[in-house]
């Protein structure tokens, strides 16, 4: 990698005012970024770890009843501590292996938005609000395709939140090689319906499923997604399978997360 | 009762303590007062014409000690290929030049193009980014057939064509187009055997050293024939004579044949040593070893089986092509050809076998020897075959196998190798009793219940190990003779140092060749240590590489024990005033024969170092003996292998829920070692066969180029120890060699890969779809759900 400085704030204001410098870089749990310095594909100039910030780290619920989880908190932790949403924390204990899931942070994951990462199936179908040193940001509004999001330069995922539903469950199939999702399917049932999101599959990243959701809102039962597909057109097509092949797997995951979830 | 010690025990491998300990010395480890760090710029282009390097800006940069270019080895020589294969035509095969930097053209993606010497490695890749390259695009040529048809561009612009050889091998044309005119039943396939990137645990390391005292060359490398490196190295790269090149291969961290080759960056590190006065070093990235380590297999075949109306083979024929990729590997050519033609009638009587193999040269990496090298295309095409002639004729695939067996030892096959011993019904029986065959309905019943498929496959193979004897390779065109070499230091007080050519990555020499030694001298095993890997304190070795360490140089060994022991009845028969003749060796105690008189081992051992009461007009003082060991044949371990998977329809997903190998890998010394062996072959072949893919895309890109998109196999991959049987006990020792032992290092990676396609077929066949009737390696998810629904 290239020499670069690190700071190490230990104050959510003090890491804001360290990324003011150009060319600094936040790093989280660093799972992607630190192999990406490795590979000298990124030169930043300042390093600023998010990780000496105590503020950001955690998980809670709120009066409203969401999950809170800082934008700091490891994997792990989430798995461990998001009892309350056993969804999102079996998603979380099936992140990568331990060393990733030890480091890796639900901020860094959902500012990188990785087309096959797991947390923005969880964020986008639980209808999660992404909170950053700034603003709010609907889950809705926040992804903006592969690796792209609404964050602008310089802007910390502090924490997210998580509207708790009744049932839900994340199912995925892996990439043989990286163990990404090669497709995986986060289905959320709430009272006034089903949210179902995908990653792993689209050119875009992570997407809804409007038509399982409505099929799903009247019935909440696998059977309720047989026959339903979505097109194989703009879906990820590489090594590892066809578009027609993910587009084909989306709709087996979902019937199987739906499975799990009743 | 199960042996504690000696020749059939299992003692823990006594390596594994520095191993797991992290006290092993593997090269990356070794660094040189004064060393300096090469980085390799490579190219990031499949084929291109070099129009410029201009290193002036870089050579101004912070730590460069020295950039070199293909210029600076215009007067060396080449990396050479170690074995000529001579054509259906009675012409050598061609033979480009391998220059150790490109020179010219850019013939591979990571050929390496400049390299930067200098006082950190981060230096040299930050000098390497500022080297301005003019390097002119050329179309590549990738895919095999496309690189045989007429106009192709050409990966050498000196050759005639990308063609290497046209090979023809086994029976004549008339006699095999005769077996098929007048056959009952002919079954075609047609298949790939992937292309695999080795991935051993460590990647390869080179550090040069040289001293204008002595003008001497050492060189510490990651290698599994260190003796072979300084021969290669030294006679035909560097013009260095052997006395003056030592060549050291420490604790190196698995080899599975990609660590046999000589390699480029070895050259140059040895090279620019001299050149700089500075010893070098190089450790190559993961990413690096994806594009600089020899690959393996790439074979594109038809195999056409001709049976008679009793379902007797008569014939077998083959045509493949071979991805020899941009230049020649050190024994690149010797595996479609001899390492593989040889074993195309299996463990089969069939009278008419003819192998055709055509080598191609393509813009990627170059192929070479990979685990089973030649053997597991062998068996994977035959197998294969095999299976679906019992599909197509409605017949059980067991019995197919069974009533064509070969069954009378020695058996000349068609394809010129002699099978000294065998007992394929034997190793069928076991593997039918440990995967309980009957039990199969039951247990396809109970998967069905849960929505999957369940398929049986079985696969038998026999390999030849134990490469070789020398005559016999020298007349095939080997550029080397094939035997092995040890010394036996027996010390004063009894100790003892066997150095041996053979060179241990992983096997557990260390623990093994002592349990041999000790057994013949009735002494505790630790009193007994191995050294191995360094030119200057071995006699000779030509390596470790198809399964041929115990055999070949364990023979070797025991020759020079077996010498040990006749001298040391003649200082003992001195001792006890006795005819050595009437001398006994017997747990470690010389004694005449009828007698209760006896001399212990460390009184003879001393005696002949402190030679005060010794024969010294008969025999001289000291104890150390050297034999050199060439095998009369190859060895042939055989077995037969069975697994049972489940498909999930919905997603192509197979999983092994069982896995049997019944081996015969005749006398066995270290049971746990031998077990430990054929557990990581086959993990090795369940790679193959399920997850590894090494991807080319149409210009010449790796798009497998890291663990991200390269699955390697993970323990979730392999069944459950209580599922995974490995078994042994069949036992027809080797006739030819004095341990009766043939070798069990790629029997698992040779016999698993069609036993998992086999399964798959089976599980597809049963879940109707009849339409499928082959997978290509690697039978992924994706791969199985189009396959499924390619109707």
């Amino acid at each position: 990698m290239y020499s670069f400085d690190i700071q190490r704030p230990t104050s959510l204001a003090d890491a804001v005012a360290a990324l003011a410098t150009d060319e600094a870089l936040p790093l989280g749990g660093g799972q992607t970024l630190i192999p990406t310095l490795k590979q000298r594909l990124s030169a930043p100039s300042v390093l600023v770890s998010l990780s000496g910030i105590a503020e950001m780290k955690g998980v809670c619920t709120n009066d409203d009843g969401a999950l809170c989880i800082g934008g700091g908190t490891t994997h792990a932790t989430v798995a461990r501590e998001a009892t309350s949403y056993p969804g999102l924390a079996a998603l979380a204990a099936k992140i990568g292996d331990p060393a990733v899931r030890n480091r890796g942070t639900i901020g860094g994951s959902l500012a990188n938005n990785d087309p096959s990462a797991c947390y923005p199936a969880a964020a986008l179908g639980s209808g999660a609000t992404i909170i950053t040193n700034t603003r709010s940001i609907a889950a809705d509004d926040y992804f903006q395709g592969m690796f792209a999001t609404a964050l602008d330069e310089g802007e910390i995922v502090t924490e997210v939140r998580f509207p708790v539903p009744e049932k839900s469950c994340y199912m995925k199939f892996e990439q043989p090689a990286s163990r990404f999702a090669l497709v995986g399917v986060f289905v959320a049932k709430y009272a006034d319906g089903v949210r179902v999101a995908v990653t792993g599959a689209s050119e875009e990243g992570v997407f809804r499923w409007t038509e399982a959701e409505e099929a799903l809102s009247s019935n909440f039962a696998p059977e309720a997604v047989e026959g339903l597909s979505v097109s194989g057109d703009g879906m990820i097509s590489d090594l590892h399978g066809s578009g027609t092949y993910r587009a084909h797997l989306v709709g087996v995951m979902t019937k199987r997360a739906v499975a799990a979830a009743i | 009762m199960p042996k504690d010690h000696g020749i059939g025990a299992s003692p823990k491998r006594r390596e594994d303590v520095r191993f797991l300990t992290g006290a092993g010395n593997y090269t990356d480890d070794i660094n040189v007062h004064g060393q300096a760090y090469v980085h390799f710029l490579r190219s990031d282009l499949a084929h291109g014409k070099i129009n410029g390097i201009d290193t002036s800006a870089a050579e101004a940069m912070p730590g460069v000690v020295r950039i070199f270019t293909g210029k600076d080895f215009e007067g060396v020589g080449g990396l050479p290929c170690g074995w000529q294969v001579t054509d259906k035509h009675g012409e050598v095969m061609k033979e480009p030049a391998h220059p150790v930097l490109a020179q010219g053209k850019v013939r591979h993606v990571g050929d390496p193009i400049a390299a930067v010497v200098a006082d950190s490695l981060e230096q040299a890749r930050t000098a390497a980014e500022a080297i301005v390259l003019d390097i002119e695009e050329l179309p590549a040529v990738v895919d095999m057939n496309k690189a045989l048809e007429p106009g192709a561009t050409k990966v050498h612009d000196d050759l005639s064509d990308n063609l290497c050889y046209d090979w023809q091998f086994g029976t004549d044309t008339e006699t095999t187009d005769a077996a098929f005119k007048n056959a009952a039943h002919v079954t075609t396939l047609e298949l790939v055997n992937n292309r695999l990137v080795a991935n051993p645990m460590e990647p390869r390391v080179a550090v040069g050293q040289y001293s204008r005292a002595g003008g001497d060359y050492t060189l510490y490398t990651t290698s599994q024939n260190p003796h072979v490196i300084r021969l290669l190295m030294g006679a035909f790269v560097l013009g260095i004579p052997e006395h003056k090149l030592r060549v050291v291969a420490p604790d190196v961290g698995g080899g599975f044949g990609t660590k046999i080759f000589h390699y480029a960056e070895e050259a140059f590190c040895t090279f620019a040593a001299k050149a700089c006065n500075r010893p070098v070093k190089w450790t190559s990235t993961r990413s690096e070893a994806f594009m600089s380590d020899a690959h393996g297999r790439d074979h594109v075949t038809k195999i056409e089986l001709a049976l008679d109306k009793d379902n007797n083979f008569t014939a077998v024929r083959t045509d493949t092509k071979a991805n020899m990729g941009a230049y020649l590997s050190t024994f690149s050519s010797s595996v479609p050809t001899w390492l593989h033609g040889t074993l195309m009638a299996g463990n089969y009587r069939t009278p008419a076998v003819q192998v055709n193999v055509k080598a191609v040269f393509t813009n990627t990496v170059p192929v070479d020897a990979y685990r089973g090298a030649g053997r597991p295309e062998a068996t994977f095409q035959l197998e294969r075959v095999i299976d679906m002639a019992a599909r197509e004729l409605g017949v059980d695939p067991i019995a197919l196998r069974r009533q064509n067996f070969i069954t009378q030892f020695p058996y000349a096959t068609p394809v010129a190798v002699e099978y000294d011993t065998g007992d394929y019904e034997a190793t069928m029986a076991k593997m039918e009793e440990l995967m309980d065959i009957p039990g199969f309905a039951a247990r396809r019943a109970a998967s069905e219940k849960n929505g999957k498929l369940r398929g049986l496959g079985i696969n038998c193979f026999i390999e030849a190990c134990g490469i070789a004897p020398s005559n016999l390779v020298g007349q095939l065109g080997a550029r080397a003779g094939l035997y092995d070499a040890a010394t036996v230091r027996v010390n004063a007080t009894g100790s003892i140092s066997v150095m041996v050519g053979a060179h241990s990555h992983g096997q557990g020499h260390e623990t093994v060749f002592p349990q041999v030694v000790a057994e013949m001298l009735g002494i505790d095993e630790s009193m007994i240590d191995i050294v191995h890997g360094d030119t200057s304190k071995i006699p000779f070795g030509m390596g470790t590489y198809g399964s041929r360490s115990l055999a070949v140089c364990g023979s070797a060994m025991v020759r020079a024990t077996e010498k040990i022991i006749n001298k040391a009845k003649k200082i003992a028969g001195h001792l006890l005033e006795a005819s050595d003749s009437d001398i006994e060796l017997k747990d470690g105690m010389f004694s005449v024969a009828g007698t209760d008189k006896s001399v212990a081992w460390g009184d003879v051992t001393l005696a002949a170092y402190v030679p005060h009461n010794y024969p010294l007009e008969d025999i001289e003082p000291g104890l150390e003996e050297t034999a050199f060991y060439d095998p009369a044949n190859f060895t042939y371990p055989a077995g037969a292998y069975a697994c049972e998977v489940e498909v999930d329809p919905e997603t192509g997903k197979v999983t092994i829920e069982k896995f049997v190998s019944a081996d015969d890998f005749g006398n066995v010394v270290n049971p746990m070692i031998v077990e430990g062996q054929v557990h990581g072959g086959i993990a090795q072949g369940i790679g193959q066969a399920l997850l590894e893919n090494c991807a080319y895309d149409e210009n010449g890109q790796l798009l497998s180029a890291s663990y991200m998109d390269y699955a390697m196999p993970r323990a979730d991959d392999i069944p459950h120890m209580a599922h995974y049987v490995v078994d042994h006990s069949c036992q027809t020792p080797c006739t030819h060699n004095p341990l009766g032992v043939k070798g069990c290092g790629e029997a698992g990676a040779i016999g698993s890969p069609p036993t998992v396609v086999n399964a798959v077929i089976d599980a597809l066949h049963s879940g109707g779809h009849t339409h499928v009737k082959h997978i290509d390696m690697p039978v992924t998810p994706s791969r199985v759900w189009a396959a499924m629904n390619s109707q």
